[in-house]
């Protein structure tokens, strides 16, 4: 009996990946390869899907989805990059050199950075900040060298990868932490007993030892970055437009807007079945690769299993 | 042998050559590395405290005893939009309704992988399937929740248009996926609480000719109790701060509709909003766009976050274990204080 209902949430997701893979499957059979190539403005290309024809044998699937996973990969990429610096530093700090009042502060606000509902964190970054980074980072000068291609505002890529990196820093840091705290004493104190110091016992025992579960904290923290969608489809800008490198700096003013963000964009068109076949693709792109990077978790954590060590 | 005697240092120039590790003494790399830390460490805390400032400053502004038991009009200004009653009200029902399917689901699945977990390879299995849930965006949940309880054999679930096309969104359904996502944490919390239960509870209980699942009812499953309260706990924090669910699958009215019938029955049937909806509704990148409303209801959606969250540390307080691994894998960090 209990069995059974355990039994269930393997059903539930057998359920899940059939179903997503099935739907999706016009939409990439339409485009074939192409779907994840370059090609176009996505924004025009899911109107016309939208205002295509109602008859099921003349369906228009034509998609280029290559900005959106451009995107996907820059946030994701660019916030999981600040974010594992930022937790590593903090994780060292937690556990060796903040004296135990401070450590008692930074507990919490760990937690609580981790609480924090996203639509929140959207709602600050898009009120509070956009307006701001409008003002001191975007110039008339700035403005004009890509008007013909973007129309730049506060809501940018570095909006969203700096909110970004301060929702998954929280995760990075907790197991970060956790790991650290289980290297075993002996071996930080054979450290410091050949007059290493402390920065540097952690820099070089207790981070290679728990270099596995850092690992784990990248994967993770990527999963939960790629599957954010309401608060980057507020701060993100409101175009789906592949940041440029090329442009210098200004490509940290150009909007964004990753896959689980434009699916949240387009929900509203989900009954034209077309446009909800095309949604079901960018989600199986999403589960996807979350399974992958379910399956690279699993996999990091084995060599701490030597040391006996559990992230 | 000539040279200078040898003579012992006194006891003072000892302690003298012999300086504490202090971090003036460090390599300017390693004191660099050290500044970084207290700064990274003290910008987190900055950076937590601005928000709360903020969050407070903005909602004591903002926030009018009246805003909570207004309904939402569908005003063009601020001052005509009305108040967010029904969110609220969406907000506690939706929270009911996922933890009602999630807990006995999740403690279900958490006394069967600790106390039977046969065959093993199946247990391995529901195992990964729990950590795939947790990983798995709730985007993709909500769709395929969307496309599941569009299913006509699911209608009683929703409402069915006068075409017959089954709407798919209401409180039990979007509960229903809320659960999924609330499921990790539960089953989590519960097998770290049955993990630490020694063995021989369990042996003393057979000694004395109870058979396993009178063990499991009457001796385990109350020791764990504290575990389970904070999982679940923790899984309301997760489903009142979710919005991509509520915005595809409650789908995001502002008023509660019901699907006619009896009472209760009928909301629970039909759409609605929650604090999460209203928010992004009334944020600049929502319809709506009315600042004050949606600093208003975030206002008050982070204090009942907070609360919760206050709620699970007091209730994971002083215990030991793995509850803090276990706890980062499901996204919310809650490692045992020190």
């Amino acid at each position: 009996m209990l069995g059974a209902l355990s039994v269930s949430v393997l059903a539930f997701i057998a359920l899940m990946a059939v179903t997503v893979f099935a739907k999706a499957w016009p939409s990439f059979a339409h485009n074939g390869i192409k779907w994840f190539f370059p090609g176009g403005d996505v924004d025009q290309q899911l109107g016309a899907i939208i205002q295509g024809p109602k008859d099921p044998a003349h369906y228009n699937y034509y998609l280029r989805a290559w900005p959106l996973i451009w995107d996907t990969i820059m946030t994701t990429g660019l916030a999981v990059a600040i974010a594992l610096v930022v937790s590593v530093l903090a994780a060292v700090f937690i556990v060796e050199l903040a004296p135990t009042s401070v450590r008692r502060t930074i507990d919490p606000v760990v937690r609580l950075l981790a609480a924090v509902p996203s639509v929140v964190y959207g709602l600050i970054g898009i009120l509070a900040i956009a307006p701001w980074l409008e003002r001191a980072f975007i110039s008339e000068q700035r403005k004009h060298s890509v008007h013909e291609v973007v129309q730049l505002t506060g809501s940018n890529l570095t909006l969203a990868v700096l909110i970004l990196a301060l929702m998954i820093t929280p995760i990075m840091v907790a197991i970060v932490v956790g790991a650290l705290e289980t290297v075993p004493r002996s071996w930080t104190e054979g450290s410091a007993a050949l007059g290493v110091n402390r920065w540097r016992t952690m820099w070089r025992v207790s981070l290679r030892t728990v270099r596995p579960a850092i690992l784990g904290a990248i994967v993770l923290a990527t999963a939960r970055a790629l599957g954010e969608a309401i608060m980057l489809s507020m701060v993100g800008g409101s175009r789906a437009f592949p940041v440029n490198p090329l442009d210098g700096t200004t490509f940290l003013f150009e909007p964004v807007r990753p896959l689980a963000a434009t699916i949240i964009v387009y929900i509203d068109g989900i009954s034209v079945v077309p446009l909800e076949q095309t949604l079901y693709a960018m989600a199986a792109v999403l589960l996807v690769s979350c399974a992958f990077l379910s399956l690279a978790a699993w996999a990091v954590k084995q060599p701490m299993k030597k040391y006996g060590i559990r992230t | 042998m000539a040279g200078e005697p040898h003579v012992l240092p006194s006891p003072a120039a000892v302690r003298k050559a012999r300086p504490r590790d202090s971090v003036g003494s460090w390599p300017l790399i390693d004191r660099v590395a050290f500044g970084l830390c207290w700064t990274v460490g003290i910008g987190l805390c900055v950076a937590a405290a601005a928000i709360i400032v903020f969050m407070f400053v903005k909602g004591i502004a903002y926030v009018r005893p009246s805003l909570l038991i207004e309904s939402p009009q569908a005003g063009a200004s601020e001052a005509t939009s009305g108040g967010f009653l029904d969110p609220l009200v969406g907000t506690l029902l939706l929270t009911a309704s996922g933890t009602a399917i999630a807990a006995p689901l999740g403690v279900a699945t958490a006394v069967w992988l600790s106390e039977y977990a046969r065959p093993a390879a199946l247990a391995r299995a529901v195992e990964s399937g729990v950590e795939t849930i947790a990983g798995s965006p709730s985007v993709v949940l909500a769709i395929f929740g969307l496309f599941v309880f569009s299913r006509p054999f699911l209608a009683f679930l929703s409402q069915t248009s006068a075409g017959g096309s089954v709407f798919g969104r209401s409180f039990l359904t979007a509960g229903a996926i809320m659960a999924m996502l609330a499921l990790p944490l539960i089953v989590g919390a519960t097998r770290e609480g049955l993990a630490q239960v020694p063995g021989h509870v369990r042996e003393a209980s057979y000694a004395l000719g109870k058979s396993k699942i009178t063990t499991i009812r009457k001796v385990l499953l109350p020791s764990v109790r504290p575990n389970i309260a904070g999982g679940v706990t923790l899984a309301m924090g997760r489903i009142v701060g979710d919005t991509a669910i509520v915005v595809i699958l409650l789908g995001a009215t502002l008023h509660l509709e019901g699907a006619g019938g009896p009472p209760i029955l009928s909301t629970l049937r039909g759409t609605g909003a929650t604090l999460t909806s209203y928010v992004k509704y009334n944020s600049p990148a929502g319809e709506g766009n009315a600042p004050e409303k949606a600093y208003a209801a975030a206002f008050v959606l982070l204090i009942m976050v907070l609360a919760l969250n206050a709620l699970v540390t007091r209730l994971t307080s002083g215990r030991e274990g793995r509850s803090d691994r276990f706890l980062a894998w499901a996204w919310l960090p809650n490692w045992r204080s020190r």
